[in-house]
């Protein structure tokens, strides 16, 4: 039984009396330990896919299971799947340090010992502890995005919703956060369900990819197949060719 | 045929805490052809492209031992003489349509601007003109683009719009910042190629500012690559494989490629000795 089962999905907004169809009809399964990708361009419903996993859109048709049980968002739920978003500089509260932001989901929870695993977190994803009472504003991008992963961290879940983690980040600083998340992942034993506008990172992080497009999937590929262009559609022969790292021999 | 030339060009910011110096001496010339600028975020390459354009605020510094643009000495011009030059000679398409097309009036209004006030061309002339621009970047339903309001746009609309709206006075040079890298891999193929065959018919000279340095190499033909302020490698694009400073060989590669291993990827040392000279 896979950890992750989407059936059918369908997403439909309502905007000024008219109905915008985000995702229809899609489906995918991601067995636990496995990292799946979500690949397409802006508008094909790659990130609403995550923010219909974790209640953020309307799920109009088709089914969400998380571990074979039919998706309820409430406090158990969060606990097993979290989510980390694009963009780093509107995902931490301001306003917060980040001894605030990580022991948020402790207190809520009812979980002990925030001293402890506020030290812990931080120096998980390479912090140094010192940071601790610091504000979103006082760090760079990159180590922004590193208190991101450590509050999605913070309940211990299974999966871990990435949504662009890296695409606001310079490309060395990118390759940081990406090591980080692949040992986190093997450490932890992690789920990761993950969208991306680039397939050179889907590909570095993931087991399988979905393409997408217009809200609806395209094509699913292995690692094997999308490294040795195996692609059946167009569609996903033309993003593969635009890839720029194609490019260069 | 030089173009621009710049001699030992220096950005700096006198801060509350200390002077910043985001430029320190870079030097460089172009004709016309495709000069790309890479470097990451606050390596000085979006300084650099303003500058040339001296469209640094206050308490920021432009300072240069020579800068010249076709003849003309820019560091001498006055400010009337180089508003003659913003537009119609020079050119900068910025990097995201979001903020820099004005939100609250429509986008054939912002395209007629420029032929009205400056080019005193009557209401009609001056709308044929802005949907001929609009062509020419390959937006299909112009007219009703006219009428649109940019948030009405997407990103990749929006950002031809703009290259649209730098191309109307036909300048000689065009400086891009980051003018695709809000966009998706296909519209971003397209906006590339009305860029390369603008410069191509109109025999522009085009810097070319991004921190993709696999696009940059694939695009441009000579490429500048920045760190802190100071060009630290300037190469042609085909020979960028084969780059020397380490900083470059980091940029290239710490990126993940398709079917690569996927042990940890190279990080920078920032540690090393070139950084720490930089």
């Amino acid at each position: 039984m896979a950890l992750i089962e989407i059936d059918n999905l369908s997403v439909t907004f309502t905007a000024q009396g008219r109905q915008v169809r985000a995702v229809e009809g899609v489906s995918l399964s991601v067995p636990a330990r496995e990292s799946y990708g979500l690949v397409g361009e802006s508008g094909s419903g790659k990130s609403t896919i995550l923010r219909a996993i974790c209640g953020l859109a309307p799920v109009s048709a088709g089914t969400i299971r998380i571990g074979g049980e039919v998706l309820r968002h409430d406090k158990a739920f969060v606990r097993r799947v979290q989510m980390v978003f694009q963009d780093p500089y509107a995902s931490l509260h301001p306003r917060h340090t980040l001894d605030r932001t990580l022991s948020e989901p402790l207190a809520i929870h009812g979980l002990g010992d925030a001293d402890r695993r506020v030290m812990q977190a931080l120096e998980a994803v390479g912090l140094p502890t010192s940071f601790r009472f610091r504000y979103p504003h006082q760090l760079s991008g990159g180590q922004r995005q590193r208190v991101a992963i450590a509050r999605a961290l913070m309940l211990e879940p299974e999966i871990v919703l990435l949504d662009e983690p890296t695409s606001a980040l310079d490309a060395s600083v990118q390759a940081e956060v990406l090591n980080l998340l692949s040992r986190l992942r093997d450490e932890r034993g992690l789920t990761f369900l993950m969208v991306s506008h680039d397939l050179a990172v889907i590909d570095h992080m993931c087991d399988r990819v979905l393409v997408m497009q217009h809200g609806r999937a395209v094509e699913e590929l292995t690692r094997d197949a999308l490294a040795g262009a195996q692609m059946k559609t167009d569609y996903a022969r033309s993003l593969f060719e635009a890839s720029a790292d194609r490019m260069m021999g | 045929m030089t173009l621009l030339s710049v001699e030992n060009l220096r950005v700096t910011f006198d801060t509350e805490a200390g002077r910043v110096e985001a430029v320190r001496g870079v030097s460089f010339s172009l004709g016309r052809e495709r000069l790309g600028i890479v470097g990451e975020s606050g390596s000085g390459k979006t300084m650099t492209g303003r500058s040339v354009l001296r469209l640094i605020r206050p308490p920021g510094r432009i300072e240069a031992d020579r800068m010249t643009f076709d003849g003309q000495d820019l560091m001498r011009l006055s400010e009337r003489e180089m508003r003659a030059l913003r537009g119609p000679r020079i050119a900068m398409v910025m990097q995201d349509p979001k903020y820099s097309l004005n939100p609250v009036l429509r986008v054939g209004d912002q395209l007629m601007e420029g032929l009205r006030q400056r080019d005193r061309l009557g209401r009609a002339a001056a709308r044929a003109k802005a949907i001929a621009a609009l062509e020419a970047v390959q937006i299909r339903d112009p007219e009703r683009v006219m009428d649109a309001y940019p948030h009405e746009l997407s990103g990749g609309m929006g950002q031809r719009v703009m290259i649209a709206m730098m191309l109307i006075p036909n300048p000689d040079l065009l400086i891009a910042d980051e003018p695709t890298s809000a966009l998706d891999v296909t519209v971003q193929a397209e906006v590339l190629r009305i860029l390369d065959d603008l410069v191509r018919e109109r025999g522009m000279g085009l810097i070319f500012i991004s921190h993709d340095l696999r696009l940059v190499a694939r695009f441009c033909d000579r490429v500048l690559v920045m760190y802190k302020g100071r060009v630290v490698e300037e190469l042609a694009a085909a020979d960028l494989l084969n780059a020397r400073h380490p900083y470059t060989q980091g940029l290239l590669n710490c990126l993940p490629r398709i079917g690569g291993d996927r042990g940890p990827l190279p990080g920078l040392d920032r540690t090393a000795p070139w950084a720490q000279e930089a």
